[in-house]
């Protein structure tokens, strides 16, 4: 299958250029405190990439993820609130956002209709319920157990990286060493190919909704465990920057192709750009529209990539 | 007199596989060219690189004593170079008049002429003597209609060179014979016709002079009156075919499969017959008769209003993973769009159909055991390059075909329906599907051919079943003769349904 090495390795000098650049112009930037947050930014960002990796394969999209990070952040701030052992609020955000992913993944894979019309809507839902539910109040005084995980470490790593590492090696073997890992990319490639082959398509896409909406229930105990406060808007427009995310980590955003560790280097990019325009005394208003060019770069590639193994006649 | 197109030592190379090693090809106005040769000889390279799709790695392009670059397609319509292709290339969503004028629109001053545009479709399609309605969008054509359309669009461009890449294979016998009235009428108007075909006979009819490829290098070239069918076979494929229908004759066994008044409104009805062991039953008729439709509702890939599916007496739900686990499986006709994953390697295609029995103990998949499998079935099938790792989409498209049939044949099916299976196949390869065909209905397995090939039904089929219209209007024994199947598909001779 074709791999895009070129999109690693592009990002990868990108990551290294930008790296020589502070390390001259602006070596503070190196400080382990800086560089443990950006690394902990990049993890919880990774996790929701890798499962909106997973429905951007199969062919579709999912623009409710910010609202579902919102939905089970608060719910496990609540719950750990309420008393909840650190466990069950984990299980708690992570199976919330799995039960939030199947409502998403039954609606698409039976309404027939586009997700990203279906997620759209499903988007606007789950923000209003967390609205009526928390009437817009903040969540304040959180227990101190609440925030180990965003705040504590194991063997001198965050425990949001260890995440990011596990939910990698997870999903590296799912992705090449399954049979629904190579479903997925069937699924976007040619679904009917697929379906002629005996995959079933909406088993497959449904799986993929479930799996993204765990995987951001993960990424809500990551990030919001972080915090002393929940506001009620939490996790506004995460979903584009998660799709930029991906996009520009090298998945093709029709589905079929696309590589772990080209979306892992784009969080880690992403992550990075915003705090290293700060230690440039650049504006940080500068990191949406830099995000912007990644994305245009990152398609305008994919276009010559494909012009040119056109011209050579692969496919 | 001069050449119109006349290519000069052209070489192209995909990856490390040489597909046209040093081709001289000329064209002259006023001629039909035939190129032939087996699948992956070259030939959708060479007009690939003629059209602008392919640049050529080294070798020249002379156009009208002018060389050029046929960088993009555009560049080759702009020369006027129209290619026919066998996969259309046009919009579906669009309608006739607009897929015959995409890309090049009249204009009157800053608006589309939509007046002229129709009135010289008119024109065309009069020329072409069919009746398409003009706001109709392209997807609801049948196959047949749509190549007409897009043979409409390079007469409108008013094309000096015509390539058709088996203009043919969708085509009817009437369609075909109109076909070609209007390329003879073409030439003798001075464009010059490159006829890219596997039947053999339809070369014979046409062409002038005809061009044998064989592993991306020209071993003839000579005029059509001056060659007899054996000696271009025997120059396409390199060795003498013998046997053109291997069929050895059995007694058939149990019944597997067995259709109970399938329906579909619209498509078909009432439709009714089994399949025993040791037998291959073919499904004929023409264009448009529901003979692909059948096959496509037994397997369970379109719905059906009414009717059942049994194999070995258990039903089967209308689903394809259902017949698959059950034992049936199909081959599609549209390959391309269908058959495999162009991205994957061939290795994965061979295998998907069973990738949840390729699982070991740690739910991975054993690509080891894939990949010896793909191996073992590259040989049984001669797909080239013999190599599992490359994508399937830098096969020709006969060896497309036989990988798709590999996933197929590696399910064990007891059942196997052949959709087509040798469209656009050449007569080495087909040759070689039959001949497994026959040895695996030797082996126990049923087989129902859906065909639109004529001596292929007749020389194959233990018993033909002919569809009109959506109904089984014919029930004929081996031994049939073609008259007695052209009369029932064309409604002539409503014959007895017979069991």
């Amino acid at each position: 299958m074709y791999v895009d090495r070129a999109r690693q390795l592009s990002i990868l000098a990108f990551l290294l250029v930008l790296g020589l650049a502070l390390l001259a112009y602006a070596p503070s930037f190196f400080q382990p405190g800086n560089l443990r947050d950006i690394l902990v930014n990049a993890s919880y960002l990774f996790v929701a990439a890798v499962g909106m990796m997973l429905v951007i394969l199969t062919g579709h999209i999912d623009l409710s993820v910010g609202a579902i990070l919102a939905i089970c952040s608060t719910a496990a701030a609540l719950a750990s609130k309420a008393g909840w052992p650190l466990f069950a609020v984990f299980l708690l955000a992570l199976g919330l956002g799995g039960a939030l992913g199947f409502l998403n993944g039954l609606l698409v894979t039976n309404l027939r209709i586009h997700s990203i019309i279906v997620t759209l809507g499903t988007m606007n839902i789950f923000r209003g319920a967390l609205i009526y539910w928390t009437q817009g109040a903040w969540i304040y005084d959180l227990p101190s157990d609440f925030r180990t995980v965003g705040l504590g470490q194991f063997g001198g790593i965050p425990y949001p990286v260890w995440g990011a590492i596990v939910t990698f090696a997870l999903f590296a073997w799912i992705l090449t060493q399954t049979s629904w890992g190579r479903s997925l990319y069937a699924a976007g490639s040619n679904p009917s190919a697929a379906h002629l082959s005996g995959i079933s398509i909406p088993k497959v896409v449904l799986g993929a909704f479930v799996v993204n909406g765990v995987l951001v229930g993960l990424s809500a105990v990551l990030f919001s465990t972080r915090f002393s406060v929940i506001q009620s808007n939490i996790g506004y427009g995460f979903e584009l920057l998660v799709i930029t995310t991906v996009v520009v980590g090298g998945v093709h955003i029709f589905g079929g192709s696309g590589t772990l560790l080209g979306v892992a280097l784009a969080a880690l990019l992403l992550s990075t750009i915003g705090t290293a325009l700060t230690f440039f005394r650049v504006s940080s208003y500068w990191e949406l529209t830099l995000q912007g060019l990644f994305v245009l770069g990152a398609v305008a590639l994919d276009i010559m990539r494909t012009r040119r193994s056109l011209q050579r006649g692969e496919v | 007199m001069t050449a119109i197109l006349r290519l000069e030592n052209i070489h192209k190379s995909f990856g490390g596989v040489q597909a046209l090693k040093g081709v001289d090809f000329e064209l002259y106005p006023r001629e039909i060219h035939a190129v032939v040769g087996e699948n992956g000889a070259g030939k959708s390279t060479l007009i690939k690189i003629i059209s602008g799709v392919y640049s050529p790695d080294v070798g020249k392009i002379i156009f009208e004593n002018r060389e050029v670059t046929i960088e993009n397609p555009r560049i080759a319509q702009a020369l006027g170079i129209a290619t026919v292709y066998q996969e259309p290339n046009l919009y579906p969503d669009l309608s006739v008049l607009e897929n015959l004028f995409s890309g090049r629109f009249l204009k009157r001053g800053f608006l589309l002429d939509w007046e002229e545009m129709r009135q010289r479709a008119k024109e065309v399609l009069s020329l072409l003597a069919v009746d398409l309605v003009l706001q109709a969008p392209l997807k609801r054509l049948s196959r047949a209609q749509t190549q007409l359309v897009q043979i409409a669009r390079a007469l409108l461009a008013r094309a000096r060179v015509l390539i058709l890449d088996e203009a043919t294979a969708a085509l009817s016998p009437e369609e075909t014979k109109r076909l070609f009235e209007i390329l003879e009428k073409l030439r003798n108007q001075g464009v010059g016709i490159i006829y890219i075909s596997h039947r053999l006979e339809e070369i014979f009819r046409l062409a002038d002079r005809v061009t044998v490829l064989r592993d991306g290098e020209v071993v003839g070239r000579t005029k059509v009156r001056d060659i007899s069918v054996n000696r271009l076979v025997q120059l396409m494929v390199g060795r003498e075919i013998r046997d053109l229908y291997p069929r050895t004759p059995r007694t058939p066994g149990r019944t597997l499969l067995e259709v109970r008044n399938l329906s579909r409104r619209g498509v078909f009805e009432e439709i009714t017959f089994e399949v025993k062991e040791g037998e291959i039953v073919a499904l004929a008729g023409l264009v448009g008769s529901g003979r692909s439709e059948v096959a496509r509702a037994i397997y369970g890939l379109d719905a059906r209003d009414k009717g059942q599916v049994f194999l070995e007496g258990q039903q089967i739900p209308p689903r394809p993973w259902n017949a698959l686990r059950a034992g049936l499986i199909l081959l599609p006709e549209d390959r391309t769009r269908q058959g495999g994953i162009l991205s994957f390697p061939i290795s994965w295609n061979i295998g998907f159909s069973i990738i949840d029995y390729l699982r070991n103990r740690w739910w991975t998949i054993d690509e080891r055991r894939e990949h010896s499998l793909a191996k073992e079935m590259i040989q049984l099938l001669d797909v080239r390059p013999p190599k599992p790792e490359l994508t399937l989409g830098s096969l020709s498209g006969g060896n497309q075909q036989k990988v798709v049939l590999g996933r197929c044949l590696l399910v064990h099916p007891k059942v196997l329906i052949l959709d087509e299976p040798t469209q656009g196949v050449d007569v080495g390869a087909k040759a070689e599907i039959h001949r497994l065909m026959d040895r695996l209905v030797g082996e126990g397995m049923g087989i129902l051919l859906v065909s639109s090939d004529l001596p292929e039904v007749l020389g194959m089929a233990d018993r033909i079943l002919v569809l009109h219209r959506g109904r089984l209007v014919a029930h004929l024994p081996r031994g049939s003769s073609p008259e007695d199947i052209i009369k029932a598909a064309t409604g002539l001779a409503e014959a007895p349904h017979v069991r």
